[in-house]
């Protein structure tokens, strides 16, 4: 009973939260209803058992993910109001709802059709975080470090890309400034 | 009343649907970058429930994974947009058209 | 012997070849000499294979290479030189040496000098593939081949209209007629199981006899074809638009005697079916007649020569048809001989005439061109059959093949036949180079060939005067492989009267001519005299009228056809479904360009649906797999396999 509450209240709160952040016009409210709705899906993780995703879910994605947005958002306006297009409303909800239904169902269809046995099953004797552990540094070593090379070379290249002219900001600069810059970059092209 | 497995399955095809609709029409592209997150968490949620449902790891690991993608995937994509937006002074989808052939 | 047949088979070929390297060049004499040195290669080689034959009796049987060979159809190039066929080899050798020789002089002045060769070489390696070949597809390719040298030959002064015309004429009909042979070809395969003469005709005796007749009749059809009996004539006349050389090897001598040979080659197949050999017996008295009579009253000196070919060619048939198959031969190469030099002669005046070929506006010439005289008056002699010369052996010989075969009707209307030859032959030899000199109002200076052509055609002069000699030498050889049927008279009385008869009878016509067309009143013919204005000779004149009746029958209504297929099927149904294919492309294009703006966010969109479409794939592939086994029972319900 208790499960079946929690699952609908943040099932509805994850929802409209997300809505939002689709919906919305403003920037800020986009980036602000996002982190809320991770925070709310990690409450899916800890009532399903999983306790480390829950804890990964929080402090990867409200805390790096968001503060990532958060400074990236600076670079940019973020007072202009957002302008969408207006496409067809109804192909575009009809397709996503249509793939979305698909996904579900290959992902679904095998299991529900067949009795899989768990090639890694859960050791009710320990815990989640050390189950986790156990398993991800003995079967999934490999991967496991190659996902640490990943994000280092993701790292690397945030910096180099971000990096590039961090001493010019066009919103500090004249326009007179930005048009010379502009020249000299052209020059540069051209030459 | 017994929360099952494919109630977990239908919210994530919900927030997979949202996201979509986010990709489809957002043009502000950090806003595309936002919808793209929601698409994995809907997924992540998928990975987890059927992880719980059959005793089986495997569900997590992946999630985990994909944890770690994501956040590659921004840390990338925001070092990117932020140089297009040195570059154009906007980062509107409309105006990316140098693919036009 | 194996390497000599294939010097005598290939020489041709590489002449050919070599002429045709200087194809695009300016003329090149090298060009003609070459093929011709080969071509008496080939002669030689030719003759070596002869005595071989005629001193051990044996066979030179070669299998090249294996052409086809799938499932139980297995075709070899193989070729086979054996007493017939050695015959054939030796009359297109010999006259295409010479004709070589000649077209060397004759050619002189052409700018297309090289081409001429390259074209002749070729069409003497189809001959000779023809006539060498032991099975029917190689026998076909020859066919095919001299056809295709035919037509190149004919249309050889191809900005002339009238060429051109006559050319394609003579390809389509022959198409025509091998249709015809191809579908005999077809029956022998399906019914015999081989292509193969010896095979093949080992095992029709075993056959049925409708069966039979459908395959003689279809085999003769291509035969009617190559050598231009009726219906099928008209190309024939029409051919004497090529170069003179051509119409004396072409379509005197080798190609238009082909169908001869095919009917002799298959005659154990015709020898099975006498029904359809007096057909053909029939069909060739009747075209000897119908072209003699055509010859009577023309004016054109080739065309003249053309018509007494054809009817040469029914007398062939005759014999062949007869079952006289050794004598329809000995025909074939003796007349081979006379014709050849009577064309390379009327070649001659030609040239000195400068292209005129109306006898009427010559008359004298005997006076300036004593050599070609000599020769045409000779081959006309040897064409009327006068003894001793070679036409009195193998025509007369024809003639008793009728009488004693009791083919009354047919030997009557042969010995008038013969007749009328002798007076149309003189007619046009008193025509050229006797009377008055007639081409002076013309302002023509005729001048006699170059020496060496005239001593080119001096073999051929040799051969028509003496190739009788050769009657039983040749008897003896031939039957070999064909039927040995000695034709007699069974009293000599009857023999005597016929032979005599038949010479006086040929020797008035001869005199009757002269008297006619030999003396100073002859005048060229302006469509007045009251000989012109009578019903028989406009009928002969227009040929029957059947060229006439060919444009208003077929050709009117199939151009009709053609127009109107033209107008409303094919622009109608076939150009508007191809433009229509091209348009869908077009306006698809059109239309799904705008996927391709350049939009980013329109591109996203696109990219879900193609997502969608590959899952919504994943998803029914995924089931049907899974359900396998109830898709593959419901399609089987549904009667696929």
């Amino acid at each position: 009973m208790f499960e079946a509450i929690a699952f609908y209240l943040f099932a509805f709160l994850t929802i409209a939260m997300f809505f939002i952040a689709v919906t919305t016009s403003q920037a800020l409210y986009a980036l602000t209803a996002l982190a809320a709705g991770m925070i709310f899906i990690s409450a899916f993780f800890f009532i399903l058992d999983a306790d480390f995703l829950g804890a990964i879910q929080i402090v990867v994605y409200s805390g790096a993910v968001m503060a990532l947005y958060a400074f990236g958002m600076m670079f940019f306006d973020t007072t202009r109001e957002v302008k969408e297009k207006r496409g067809n409303a109804l192909i575009i909800s009809g397709l996503s709802i249509l793939s979305a239904v698909l996904v579900v169902l290959i992902v679904a269809a095998p299991m529900v059709a067949t009795n899989i046995t768990a090639s890694y099953p859960v050791n009710p004797a320990l815990g989640n975080t050390q189950d986790v552990g156990m398993i991800l540094f003995t079967k999934y070593l490999v991967p496991f470090e190659v996902a640490a090379v990943m994000l280092l070379v993701a790292m690397i290249a945030g910096i180099v890309l971000a990096g590039k002219k961090m001493d010019l900001s066009l919103t500090l600069m004249t326009e007179a400034e930005i048009i010379d810059m502009k020249k000299d970059q052209n020059k540069k092209v051209l030459s | 009343m017994e929360i099952g497995l494919n109630h977990y399955l239908v919210l994530s095809t919900i927030l997979f649907a949202i996201g979509l609709v986010g990709v489809m029409r957002r043009k502000n592209l950090l806003m595309l970058f936002f919808a793209t997150e929601i698409l994995l968490n809907a997924v992540n949620i998928a990975f987890a429930a059927i992880s719980h449902y059959y005793g089986d790891l495997t569900g997590q690991m992946f999630a985990f994974f994909v944890i770690a993608i994501a956040a590659s995937e921004v840390a990338v994509g925001l070092g990117l947009l932020i140089v297009w937006h040195k570059r154009h002074n906007n980062i509107d989808l409309d105006q990316m058209s140098t693919m036009r052939g | 012997m194996e390497l000599l047949l294939y010097v005598a088979l290939f020489s041709p070929l590489v002449g050919s070849l070599f002429a045709s390297l200087f194809g695009a060049s300016k003329k090149n004499i090298i060009a003609g000499i070459v093929p011709s040195l080969l071509l008496f290669t080939s002669l030689v080689a030719s003759s070596i294979l002869l005595a071989f034959v005629l001193s051990t009796g044996q066979h030179v049987k070669v299998e090249m290479m294996t052409w086809m060979a799938t499932g139980d159809l297995y075709i070899p190039f193989g070729f086979l030189v054996d007493q017939v066929s050695v015959t054939m080899m030796m009359v297109v050798t010999i006259v295409s040496t010479i004709v070589h020789v000649y077209s060397i002089g004759y050619m002189d002045h052409d700018k297309s000098f090289n081409r001429f060769f390259a074209w002749l070489s070729a069409f003497v390696f189809s001959m000779m593939v023809l006539v060498m070949s032991d099975n029917f597809a190689g026998l076909f390719i020859g066919w095919e081949g001299v056809g295709l040298c035919s037509w190149a030959l004919i249309g050889f002064w191809y900005h002339k209209e009238s060429a051109t015309w006559a050319a394609n004429e003579a390809f389509i009909m022959n198409r025509i007629a091998d249709l015809g042979m191809l579908i005999g070809i077809f029956l022998v395969y399906w019914n015999t199981g081989a292509l193969q003469y010896a095979e093949a005709f080992a095992a029709m005796p075993g056959l049925e006899h409708a069966t039979l007749v459908w395959m003689g009749i279809f085999l003769f059809i291509g035969a009617m074809g190559k050598s231009a009996q009726f219906p099928l004539h008209t190309w024939l006349a029409d051919a004497m638009e090529g170069p003179t050389p051509v119409s004396a090897l072409i379509h005197a001598a080798t190609m238009v005697t082909a169908g001869v040979y095919l009917v002799v080659r298959a005659n154990p197949l015709y020898d099975l079916i006498p029904s359809v050999g007096i057909f053909i017996a029939s069909l060739g008295a009747f075209v000897a007649l119908f072209a003699a009579s055509m010859a009577l009253v023309n004016r054109d000196m080739k065309r003249i020569i053309a018509y007494s070919t054809l009817s040469q060619l029914g007398y062939m048939f005759v014999a062949a048809g007869l079952g006289a198959y050794w004598v329809a031969l000995f025909h074939l190469m003796a007349h081979a001989f006379f014709k050849a030099l009577l064309f390379l002669g009327a070649g001659n005046v030609m040239h000195a005439m400068h292209d005129e070929l109306d006898p009427f506006k010559m008359g004298g010439l005997k006076k300036v061109m004593k050599g070609t005289f000599i020769m045409m008056t000779l081959a006309s002699v040897a064409l009327a059959g006068i003894f001793p010369f070679a036409g009195f052996f193998s025509k007369d010989l024809i003639l008793e093949v009728g009488f004693v075969e009791h083919h009354y009707i047919i030997y009557s209307v042969l010995l008038f036949t013969a007749g009328l030859t002798a007076f149309y032959s003189f007619r046009l030899v008193a025509l050229i180079f006797h009377g008055e000199e007639r081409y002076k109002i013309f302002g023509v200076h005729p001048h006699e060939a170059y020496k060496f052509m005239l001593i080119a055609m001096s073999p051929l002069l040799l051969l028509a005067v003496t190739a009788g000699a050769l009657k039983m030498t040749y008897f003896e050889m031939v039957t070999a492989v064909l039927p040995a049927t000695e034709y007699h008279v069974h009293s000599a009385a009857t023999y005597w009267i016929m032979t005599i008869g038949t010479q006086l009878f040929v020797i008035a016509a001869i005199a009757f001519a002269y008297k006619k067309y030999a003396n100073s009143s002859v005048k060229v013919p302006d469509g007045t005299s009251a000989i012109e204005n009578r019903l028989c000779y406009k009928v002969l004149w227009n040929q029957y009228y059947i060229p006439y009746f060919y444009e208003e029958y077929f050709v009117k209504p199939y151009r009709e056809l053609s127009s109107v297929f033209w107008r409303y099927v094919d622009m109608k149904v076939v150009d508007a479904t191809v433009d229509g294919i091209a348009n869908i492309l077009y306006t698809t294009g059109e239309k799904t360009r705008v996927m391709q703006n350049g939009n980013l966010s329109t591109m996203l969109r696109w990219m879900v649906v193609g997502l969608v479409v590959l899952l919504s794939l994943a998803v029914v592939f995924g089931l049907a797999v899974r359900h396998s086994d109830e898709i593959s029972l419901f399609l089987s319900g549904l009667g696929v396999k």
